[in-house]
């Protein structure tokens, strides 16, 4: 490697800058937003964001004086039972339209196509009066119960188990199993990956959920995150920014963990997926 | 989240050996195993997205009292009131705006550091990581680390341009740079999700191609728009579509950090379709206008389905 051109070694150089100074841009409100849920607000205020008297200050206030942990809780279980209803009954419905032969199975499918093609936000006024008819406005259950299936996680999953090779189905077959059982101990198993991706999908979904659960909840008992971040916000009149950042903090640094830790395997997950 | 078509190509030929379509054998029992497998999703879905799309049709061809029940029918005439009304139509005109410029700048961002991060680089992995990290940001998290971006007395934009002696930007009272904040935080959420994608689809375009191109001494800008750019076309193309349908609907943003405001400048849709409902009690107007979204949502969510049904039997 004796004559390395100098020329390939300064356009290697200058990648470098670029990559670097487009990662500064992008993660600037990030590190901004870290960095002063560190300082006092009373610096935040003046301007003084070069100050180095940093402490816990505000995360410790964040989460004693804050509804934030309940929050965080309402949201974890929100997320959790949507993720695991619609893997069941997703993976339920996606089994019938491979492995089952039924009346009207085509009509059946195109309906679920549609339904991917109609927005959640121009049915919300059906919807609340539904919720509220049925008792559950305030409640766990006014989040969880429109979201138990999926129109898209049925297709994706459908898209996946097509791909199940059709030996498994004779071998089931020829060993007795019934449709419960070839659901249960072989299509599922087989189709892990995709699964996971839905189960990852749901989960962000719902925790992402945000004019649907301002609509539907309006006590800490039942806010979730996104929304009680907000009434955080509107309840410091005084703009406690360290705090505010402080919550912000708490609830994307585990997020951007998860993220840094699960990311090669997340995206293999998107590439095996869905759509063929 | 869907899968890319282009990485999906290379995953179909993978599993083609048994891509064997299933020899169905029609018993009597399938009918009630297919009713119990089926029958869960099919009522969830009647309840919560057919019967309220009909109620939703329904009552947008009536007037209605302040508890959202219908009194007179008027046939299309809240159609008519709707596009004869310049609130409304402006309201459709920043939706455009604001669909169109997030999309555009997302793709181009996206593209641009797909692009860069696709290069065999060492340390390359921590730029990948770092410029996917959006994709951890909720919506509320993300109007807070933007809101004191903007906020016009402590806020870092304030702060550089008091300190460079220029004079400060009002970001969120002035009815075009209030559209513009809400633009510029829509694009950075999106952006980890479609640097991904499309990183993940530049990687399978195959090398060879590349190394042909060397050989031939095509410069670097030459080998992304001849190479590059038309074997991702498909992969482009869908997450354009995801973009498109995702900022048509666009509320908690809008909720966060402008309400619509300042005079309406960033009142879209799905605020609107909020705001007159649950503020104005005006169920049959929010309505029609839920009605106006489903249609424009469905279009695009059509075009998507066409191209994807051509990849599918390609």
């Amino acid at each position: 490697m004796q004559n390395i051109d100098e020329k390939a070694v300064l356009k290697r150089l200058m990648t470098y800058v670029v990559l670097i100074a487009l990662a500064l841009v992008i993660l600037a409100p990030f590190f901004i937003g870290i960095w002063t849920s560190f300082l006092p607000t009373m610096s935040i205020a003046k301007g003084d964001l070069f100050n180095t008297n940093l402490s816990l200050d505000n995360y410790i206030a964040a989460l004693t004086k804050t509804p934030i942990l309940r929050y965080l809780a309402n949201s974890l279980v929100i997320s959790t039972i949507t993720m695991i209803a619609q893997l069941i009954f997703c993976s339920m419905s996606a089994y019938a339209f491979v492995f089952l032969k039924f009346k009207y199975r085509k009509l059946f499918f195109a309906l679920f196509l549609v339904t991917m093609m109609l927005p959640f936000e121009a049915q919300i006024i059906p919807n609340f009066q539904t919720i509220k008819s049925l008792g559950l406005l305030d409640n766990y259950a006014a989040l969880i119960v429109p979201f138990l299936t999926s129109a898209f996680g049925t297709f994706m999953l459908r898209q996946s188990f097509k791909q199940t090779p059709k030996e498994l189905k004779e071998a089931a077959d020829i060993e007795g199993l019934n449709h419960f059982q070839f659901y249960s101990r072989i299509v599922l198993p087989y189709n892990k990956i995709s699964l996971i991706t839905l189960g990852a999908y749901s989960f962000l979904g719902a925790w992402n959920q945000y004019l649907w659960p301002m609509l539907t909840t309006f006590s800490n008992n039942s806010r979730i995150i996104q929304n009680g971040l907000k009434q955080l916000q509107s309840e410091e009149t005084f703009n406690d920014w360290g705090m505010i950042q402080a919550s912000a903090a708490i609830i994307v640094i585990p997020t951007i963990i998860v993220l840094f830790i699960g990311q090669h395997y997340f995206k293999s997950g998107m590439n095996e997926g869905a759509v063929k | 989240m869907l899968k890319t078509p282009a990485t999906s190509e290379v995953a179909s030929e993978k599993k083609s050996v048994s891509k064997k379509k299933f020899v169905f054998r029609l018993n009597a029992n399938d009918k009630y195993f297919s009713m119990f497998f089926l029958g869960p999703s099919l009522l969830l879905l009647g309840l919560f997205v057919f019967y309220p799309l009909f109620k939703t049709l329904y009552i947008s061809m009536f007037l209605t009292d302040t508890f959202g029940n219908t009194t007179v029918f008027t046939g299309l005439q809240n159609y008519v009131n709707l596009i004869s009304s310049a609130d409304f139509m402006n309201s459709l005109f920043v939706t455009l705006i604001y669909v169109l410029a997030v999309t555009v700048l997302t793709i181009t961002m996206g593209l641009l550091l797909a692009n860069l991060a696709s290069k065999k680089l060492p340390g390359i992995g921590i730029f990948r990581t770092l410029y996917s990290m959006t994709m951890g940001v909720s919506v509320a998290v993300a109007a807070i680390f933007w809101l004191f971006m903007f906020n016009p007395s402590t806020g870092f934009f304030a702060l550089v341009s008091n300190a460079l002696k220029l004079t400060p930007i009002n970001w969120l009272t002035d009815p075009k740079n209030a559209m513009l904040a809400v633009i510029i935080t829509t694009v950075w959420m999106n952006l980890g999700f479609t640097f991904l994608i499309l990183l993940g689809s530049i990687e399978s375009v195959p090398r060879s191609l590349y190394e042909a191109a060397e050989v031939e001494g095509a410069s670097s800008s030459r080998q992304f728009f001849k190479i590059t750019l038309p074997m991702i076309s498909p992969t482009l193309f869908f997450v354009s579509t995801i973009t498109i349908i995702d900022a048509f609907k666009s509320f908690g943003l809008i909720d966060l950090i402008t309400k619509g405001g300042p005079t309406n400048a960033t009142n879209m849709l799905v605020y609107r379709i909020y705001k007159d409902a649950f503020y104005s009690g005006n169920y049959a107007k929010s309505s029609t206008e839920a009605i106006i979204l489903t249609v424009i949502i469905a279009f695009f969510t059509l075009i998507q389905f066409k191209f994807l049904e051509k990849k599918v039997n390609y």
